[in-house]
């Protein structure tokens, strides 16, 4: 069995409950960074863990926090980014319902260790249920002298809210969560200056995301070498995969980061294997917008060398024959799927969810659905397929935020390894699933 | 405060700390300055959004002098010492500015011939160098009925390229904004808020900080193609603005009043909407004379006082 961090406790019951949690030890880690870390102690610890975002990015936590302008007089901003929205990505509303003080104490945590007084959690609205239960928790830990002033008896104070956002998978990119947050519309700010410098109300803020933040505790509880003991090369440290797709047991999985993929799909613990006993065709590693690998670069990177879950291994081959860990949304599709209409669902999200602030991605995004809805109808032509490409390519990379790499690279590489699939569409004028 | 040395597209200039790259080459001028559809030096926060005038950094700084991984918006970029930026000799910047074109393109309904901007167009402009010469489109485009944002401003959303200049001028020099950007994506729409009107005093600069044909000022509408008419300076005692304008005349008539823009559009400064809508007899100015027109536009062509 695999080291459990975030999903330890996750089955007790009345977790949601501050004394249940307690009781599991719960907030000791907390009493542990008062009593014995100064803040830049605790930055020091995440450093030395290895600790890496989980929302995508895959960036090093401590080094983000060492970003903070910590010269700056304003006030200095901890924001949660609970706006879990990609699809196929489902493991932080886990937390959130389940165990809520988990993620409270590591926002004390990092709050502390960031010297904030006020921290938000920025939560997606379609979560409305999981709110209450956050709301709830927090209050919980109001009043046990968990959040407020002098927290523990420190002469630490903390402010902790819970910000429900609109519906816009938009607000999930960091800077647009920041204006939302704000009160404004959601459009992605133009960086620099990124927001460890200007970022909420124009002062120093970190946006992490829940299952970061969430890990926290954890690190300092039993310190930072037993954290980076888990895992594998650069990637320390276990990582929530939501597993869904064509799979015998999809839901959310805790993995010590370093786990082959096939044993990921194939073993009982685990997916246990394709549905049906069908074949494996496709594998979208880490949510829809990671590049899309068929069944013989997932399981083995091109050199032959099996592929591990792990920041590194995923990435081997770059976006020619490897993909991204991204957020942990692991799709899996059998041969009974079609990739077209794969893709013109991931299409449709990204054209309805582009914020529409710069033309690339307002115009590639919808042009692409459109090319894709007329291939997948059977009205399709072989130059369409080469124009999704040359799209794809002038799209990429060219916009304010990530959201148009994360339109483009889905098509980009459903075309590479999958193009005979394009064509017979075209061939035969119809879809031949 | 030291001078910054960057060098764009061959020419080398020294710049003040803060400039952006946009701003460089416009101090240089001519053909290496970078396009501009949504940045506008005269308001603040604008730039970064149509994405025309990415350029290519071959170096980031003396210090540091990686090139930079991804094309970078010229308008939003702050220069560094010894930075070297290819816009025009960088064929990836041409050819992402050629894609730039097309998207904004692909939405747009070309109808140039019926639209009160073709001749002072920046669409126009920005096609005429780098659009493709054929639509790769099949696709019906967006499609929005013209509506009157105001009593004196008419919006075609079809023409629209969201470049939020009007928001922005709404935001900066009016004293309240009821109009902006509803929806998301391609769906985004410039509107007013249910059932309100712009109405206020310098509302009619939305109207001159549009790029194309978007917003057009409905007492000119249709009146004549700008080529037709020649522009004088002119001015007139005003207490709400500097009263420092542009007539546009045909024959005797005074069809229309603008700003005074300089030779990147951008308006010198704003005019209050008394003297762009309700001041239409030749009499109620100052005719300073011909204003001067650059050799290549359209206007020029029936214009004397050549540049």
């Amino acid at each position: 069995m695999a080291t459990q961090i975030l999903l330890k406790n996750i089955d007790v019951p009345g977790l949601t409950d501050i004394h249940v949690y307690k009781g599991l030890g719960g907030y000791s880690a907390l009493e542990k960074a008062l009593k014995n870390f100064t803040p830049d102690q605790v930055t020091e610890e995440v450093k030395k863990s290895g600790l890496r975002g989980r929302g995508g990015a895959g960036f090093p936590t401590g080094m983000k926090w060492g970003f903070i302008d910590k010269q700056s007089e304003k006030p200095r901003y901890l924001v949660c980014n609970y706006d879990e929205s990609e699809p196929g990505t489902f493991k932080d509303r886990y937390i959130g319902e389940l165990n809520p003080h988990q993620l409270i104490e590591g926002m004390i945590i990092g709050s502390y260790a960031l010297g904030a007084k006020s921290a938000y959690i920025y939560i997606r609205g379609e979560l409305f249920y999981v709110i209450k239960i956050i709301e709830k928790a927090i209050q919980e830990a109001y009043k046990n002298g968990l959040l407020g002033n002098n927290i523990l008896g420190s002469d630490y104070s903390l402010d902790l809210y819970c910000h429900p956002g609109a519906g816009a998978y938009i607000c999930g990119e960091e800077t647009a969560l920041l204006e939302s947050l704000e009160g404004k519309r959601g459009n992605p700010r133009i960086k620099p200056p990124f927001p460890a410098i200007v970022g909420l109300y124009d002062c120093p803020t970190v946006v992490n995301n829940v299952e970061t933040i969430a890990a926290l505790p954890w690190i300092i509880t039993n310190g930072s070498a037993a954290y980076s003991a888990i895992g594998i090369g650069n990637s320390k440290g276990t990582k929530l995969i939501s597993a869904c797709g064509h799979i015998n047991k999809p839901g959310i999985y805790e993995i010590e980061l370093g786990l082959p993929v096939e044993e990921f799909i194939y073993s009982d613990e685990y997916c246990g294997g394709i549905i049906n006993g069908n074949k494996l065709k496709a594998v979208v590693a880490g949510g829809s917008s990671v590049p899309i690998l068929p069944a013989e670069l997932i399981l083995k990177t091109a050199a032959g060398e099996p592929r591990l879950m792990s920041y590194e291994s995923l990435a081997e081959g770059g976006f020619k024959t490897g993909t991204m860990m991204g957020s942990g949304g692991f799709i899996v599709m059998d041969h009974t799927t079609c990739i077209v209409k794969n893709l013109l669902t991931f299409a449709r999200f990204y054209r309805h969810e582009s914020c529409g602030q710069c033309s690339p991605c307002r115009e590639g995004t919808s042009w692409m659905e459109k090319i894709l809805m007329r291939i997948e109808g059977g009205q399709g032509t072989m130059k369409d397929i080469d124009l999704l490409v040359n799209i794809a390519k002038h799209v990429e990379g060219n916009t304010i935020c990530p959201l148009g790499d994360a339109a483009a690279w889905p098509v980009a590489s459903a075309i590479l390894h999958f193009r005979e699939e394009f064509e017979e569409h075209v061939k035969l004028q119809k879809c031949p699933f | 405060m030291p001078l910054l040395k960057v060098t764009i597209d061959n020419v080398e200039i020294e710049v003040e700390a803060g400039t952006t790259i946009m701003n460089a080459a416009r101090q240089v001028g001519g053909h290496i300055v970078p396009p501009a559809m949504c940045y506008y030096s005269k308001l603040e926060g604008s730039g970064g959004k149509c994405r025309t005038c990415l350029v290519r950094v071959a170096q980031g700084s003396a210090k540091d002098p990686r090139p930079m991984p991804k094309l970078v918006a010229s308008c939003r970029t702050l220069v560094q010492d010894g930075m070297v930026v290819e816009n025009t000799t960088s064929p990836e910047a041409m050819d992402s500015r050629q894609a730039i074109t097309e998207f904004l393109l692909i939405n747009h309904p070309l109808d140039c011939p019926v639209c009160d901007q073709a001749g002072e167009c920046h669409l126009q402009d920005l096609s005429y160098v780098h659009g493709l010469e054929e639509t790769r489109t099949v696709e019906e485009r967006r499609v929005f009925k013209p509506i009157d944002i105001g009593d004196k401003i008419k919006l075609h959303m079809n023409r629209c390229i969201l470049c939020y200049r009007c928001v922005m001028v709404a935001d900066q020099i009016t004293d309240k904004r009821v109009h902006g950007v509803l929806g998301r994506g391609d769906h985004s729409e410039i509107s007013t808020h249910i059932q309100q009107a712009v109405d206020n005093d310098f509302s009619g600069n939305m109207i001159d900080v549009c790029p194309v044909g978007a917003l057009t000022d409905n007492t000119f509408r249709f009146k004549s193609r700008v080529w037709f008419m020649k522009p004088f300076d002119a001015n007139r005692n005003c207490t709400k603005c500097s009263g420092k304008v542009v007539l546009w005349m045909k024959g005797e008539e005074l069809l229309r009043v603008t700003g005074r823009k300089d030779k990147y559009g951008e308006l010198e400064e704003f005019i209050c909407n008394d003297c762009r809508f309700d001041h239409k007899m030749v009499t109620d100015w100052t005719i300073e004379g011909p204003r001067a027109i650059e050799r290549h536009s359209v206007i020029s062509q029936n214009h004397y006082g050549k540049q």
